[in-house]
């Protein structure tokens, strides 16, 4: 008897702790799209700051989070999946290969703040790039590059050997083998990795706090040697800077509302193809 | 023909393979040498135990001890709130839900693991702190514990969906051996299968609070941003991802307050750098022990 209470207790217990998660995620997404939608429109959407930021759209802000997002994937798709395949499909299995995917493991956890210190540092100082597009898609292109190398990796690895081993065996040379076998096997998980990583550009702050962003240009970008308006730092700069905090919070909700949408929109659809190439998998 | 097709492409994917990780390389070589002149010019131990952060006045003063512990506080906080919850999320979602919520939860929470870290801290700010510095009657609702919270909301679907994943590893056997025996679900839960994925779930936990020491825009706009050393939670911090990003923009290139900041990255990237390799090693180990090594 005592046994099916405390069952039940805990039980209870587990019941709670979901709860409080999905009470606490559930009001963030609640109140930022009721009080978004509000200031929500086409002219939100499309139009320039006016009035001291108190009026107006945010579209300098979501064309400049667009091209900070595509500039960076551009920059580390091609080196991050390279570097994943010469890992998996070339190197020899050894201690220096080892050392080097343990290094990649941990830079995907180092603070992205730190990455905006190096963006500042090195392409905003020494290469010169100045403040600029330029600048801050290299910053956020290095911060999602451990993340799709090891997740291209981890594709790679999931395609069974006996594929490669089919390949060769047919007289298929080591680069065929990888462009016809690997890489369409590979390429489900591979797209995921990548989708995450654009809804992961597509929020980062800090990285463009001193590398890209700032609170306002006139008009659009006009060179990638421009500053540029992004949508999360817009946010962080309505909430602390300005003189009109009452109408400023107003189109921070706005902001926050396109920017969730974005990230969540971006996020289902990889773990969507995802949870499709499992089952395929399973099957 | 064919060889020397082979050949180049070969190079063209070691030559990209070594040129990303030079960059990944670079920002060690970066923070190291921005980072260790003020190691020299104040000292190590007055740069880290020292009691005052003053960058700006007249001596200026780079004692980063306060925004030390104002980290320590805060991510501290956010584990005590996201570890139980997060775990106990998982642990519903392995055990109770039907196989629909669970298809159903899973991917829900994974995706909101990727909501901008600048909507919680715009969340924090407008909704939260207000609410809690009514709810306490505190002169300011910007606290440690505004930021703990907060981060603790946004680390739990991190810690969930990984802690999820060890307990799915757990094999059948497990659980059927001990049904088999007589313990009923919640002792099998308890007993068996969590102390198997104990370890896993540990390599999440320590994937939580390392995301929760990284974080910067959410500590930014909620803890208030006072560097001083911490006596309670319910007064405002400066953890040391914020100082980075607040005083970055004012910090003039060259001078000790622009290293001193680079320093403070140094420590971070070790900080994260042990907690990386502490889940390595334990998910190596986890791995042997369940015979799952790849």
């Amino acid at each position: 008897m005592k046994k099916q209470v405390s069952q039940n207790m805990g039980f209870g217990l587990l019941f709670l702790c979901i709860s409080t998660t999905i009470f606490f995620l559930g009001s963030i997404i609640y109140f930022i799209a009721i009080r978004g939608f509000r200031i929500l429109s086409w002219d939100f959407l499309t139009q320039v700051p006016r009035e001291a930021m108190t009026a107006g759209g945010v579209a300098p802000a979501i064309v400049g989070t667009f091209y900070l997002t595509m500039g960076a994937i551009l920059f580390s798709l091609p080196l991050g999946v390279a570097c994943a395949i010469y890992l998996t499909e070339y190197s020899p299995k050894s201690f220096v290969v080892n050392i080097i995917r343990m290094s990649i493991n941990n830079l995907a956890g180092v603070p992205s703040v730190v990455f905006g210190l190096f963006g500042l540092a090195i392409f905003v100082k020494l290469f010169d790039f100045g403040v600029s597009i330029l600048a801050g898609c290299c910053t956020l292109g290095i911060l999602v590059l451990p993340q799709i190398i090891s997740a291209s990796q981890e594709a790679l690895l999931a395609v069974p050997q006996s594929y490669r081993e089919a390949s060769l065996a047919l007289g298929a040379t080591h680069w065929q083998t990888i462009r016809s076998t690997v890489l369409p096997a590979a390429l489900p998980g591979i797209l995921t990795g990548i989708i995450l990583s654009i809804g992961r550009v597509a929020g980062e702050t800090a990285p463009i706090l001193f590398t890209a962003a700032t609170f306002y240009t006139r008009g659009f970008p006009k060179s990638i040697f421009s500053e540029v308006m992004a949508l999360p730092y817009h946010i962080y700069a309505l909430m602390t800077e300005g003189t009109h905090p009452q109408e400023q919070t107003q189109i921070a909700y706005g902001c926050a509302l396109i920017l969730l949408a974005l990230v969540l929109a971006i996020s289902a659809a990889a773990i969507i193809i995802r949870q499709r190439h499992r089952k395929a998998y399973e099957q | 023909m064919y060889r020397i097709r082979e050949k180049i492409y070969k190079g063209i994917f070691t030559l990209l393979a070594f040129a990303s990780l030079i960059f990944l390389v670079g920002i060690t070589f970066t923070l190291f040498i921005e980072g260790l002149p003020v190691f020299k010019e104040v000292g190590f131990f007055d740069f880290i135990f020292g009691k005052s952060w003053y960058p700006t006045y007249e001596p200026p003063e780079f004692g980063i001890l306060p925004l030390i512990l104002g980290s320590l506080w805060v991510t501290f906080g956010a584990v005590l709130f996201c570890v139980p919850i997060g775990v106990g999320s998982a642990l519903f979602i392995n055990e109770l839900a039907g196989k629909r919520l669970k298809a159903v939860l899973k991917p829900v929470i994974e995706i909101l693991a990727g909501i901008p870290s600048i909507v919680y801290g715009f969340f924090g700010m407008v909704i939260v702190a207000p609410f809690i510095q009514r709810l306490l009657g505190l002169p300011v609702g910007l606290t440690a514990f505004t930021g703990s919270l907060m981060l603790g909301i946004m680390a739990t679907p991190t810690v969930c969906s990984i802690s999820e994943d060890a307990l799915s590893f757990v094999p059948r056997s497990f659980r059927e051996a001990s049904l088999a025996v007589g313990a009923n679900r919640w002792q099998t839960l308890t007993r068996v299968v969590f102390p198997a994925s104990a370890s896993g779930i540990s390599t999440s936990i320590i994937l939580g609070m390392s995301r929760a020491v990284g974080e910067t825009m959410t500590v930014l706009m909620v803890t208030g941003g006072a560097a001083v050393i911490p006596h309670t939670f319910f007064q405002p911090v400066r953890p040391m991802t914020s100082t980075i990003a607040a005083e970055m923009g004012e910090a003039v290139m060259g001078s000790t307050h622009y290293n001193s900041l680079f320093a403070i990255g140094l420590i971070l990237f070790f900080i994260t750098l042990v907690f990386n390799v502490i889940a390595e090693l334990i998910s190596k180990r986890y791995r042997k022990k369940l015979g799952l090594g790849r």
